[in-house]
């Protein structure tokens, strides 16, 4: 007596077709997602523009020439150095804010207890007030794009380290991690205050000055 | 010693009929996730700076990406200041022509959102990246970022 089988579809070359699209896609995708220093230009000066004037020593100067040195307030520096003398320039609070719509800012009354023990002590030879507080770079045309960016980079890091630090002493959360939590939940309108204040506290106000040749 | 011949003899073979369900199911997952290449490089893929504080970029759609690098046809020469925009190798004065075409695409609301991404090689100069800058601030695309890789705040 013949035995009855249940005539079965040959599945097995089923796995090799799909294989062979599936190698197509993971060779074809690109699943890295862009990411950049985001920077924000400032917009064209009208042609009768006067800039104001700016006190020096509110004016923090970077300079990168063409070999990719580091000039910072008329020094040579180390590009890994450059973080802690920003964060003591900007965090010094020697004076009085900037008068914001009106009103006085008058001064900055949490640089102090931002700041850590080793770094220096407030003089009034640097910055007044983290708001006035101006960091200006100006590089050579023939210096490399990954210095400059190595310098951009430096100078967002001592700024978002210092609000980090304050973030933490204010609501005891680092300024990265209350973001990200704002992020989440857009509609949350105290957190937005606190986002806002942080920024506001220590604007990131970084210029760009004309190359030189 | 007839025991274990007849052991040997019925070896199962693996059941691999849910293989094309596994492989299925990575492919649908490459299909979804994949974006095809839509610029063809003109230039070598450039070598992109590193820094710490990079954000990612969000709504792909309001970016548009401006390279800068070492032109693969030699008859641009062996610098890393060549641009590329779209297709083709340009030079800076066709930055505002550029944006103006990118957001005759998207909708009139969007357009302050949208965003300048300048993937740049290291060892491109300032200078170039400077007049690229200056051509955006006149046609007031004044979103940019600069294209890096994550690493870690090194110390």
């Amino acid at each position: 007596m013949a035995r009855r089988e249940n005539p079965e579809i040959n599945a097995g070359s089923m796995a090799d077709i799909a294989f062979l699209l599936l190698i197509f896609f993971l060779v074809t995708t690109t699943m890295n997602v862009d990411s950049g220093v985001s920077k924000k230009l400032s917009e064209k000066p009208p042609a009768d523009y006067v800039p104001p004037i700016i006190k020096q020593k509110n004016i923090f100067e970077v300079n990168i020439n063409r070999n990719n040195e580091l000039l910072v307030e008329g020094e040579r520096m180390d590009i890994k150095d450059l973080k802690e003398a920003a964060i003591a320039f900007i965090n010094n609070g020697g004076g009085d804010g900037k008068v914001e719509k009106g009103v006085e800012t008058g001064p900055c009354d949490y640089c102090s207890s931002v700041r850590r023990d080793d770094e220096p002590p407030t003089s009034k030879a640097s910055s007044d007030h983290p708001n006035k507080a101006i960091i200006s770079v100006q590089s050579d045309r023939l210096t490399e794009y990954g210095t400059y960016l190595m310098v951009q980079d430096e100078l967002l890091r001592a700024y978002s380290e210092l609000r980090n630090r304050l973030s933490l002493i204010k609501y005891n959360i680092p300024f990265v991690e209350l973001e990200e939590s704002y992020k989440d939940d857009k509609q949350n309108e105290a957190l937005k205050k606190k986002v806002e204040d942080i920024k506001i506290s220590y604007p990131q106000i970084i210029s760009d000055a004309e190359p030189t040749n | 010693m007839s025991k274990f011949r007849k052991k040997k003899k019925g070896m199962p073979a693996v059941n691999t009929a849910a293989l094309p369900d596994i492989v299925f199911m990575l492919l649908f997952f490459f299909m979804v996730t994949t974006t095809m290449r839509e610029t063809d490089l003109k230039i070598d893929n450039p070598r992109l700076p590193s820094a710490s504080e990079v954000k990612k970029l969000e709504h792909k759609s309001l970016v548009s990406t401006i390279y800068v690098g070492k032109a693969k046809d030699i008859k641009y020469g062996s610098g890393f200041n060549r641009i590329q925009l779209n297709d083709k190798i340009s030079t800076a004065d066709q930055v505002p022509a550029f944006i103006i075409n990118a957001r005759s695409k998207v909708s009139e609301k969007e357009v302050p959102f949208m965003t300048t991404s300048i993937k740049a090689d290291k060892e491109s100069s300032v200078g170039t990246i400077t007049d690229i800058r200056l051509k955006l601030r006149d046609v007031n695309a004044l979103k940019i970022s600069y294209s890096a890789s994550k690493s870690s705040g090194a110390n």
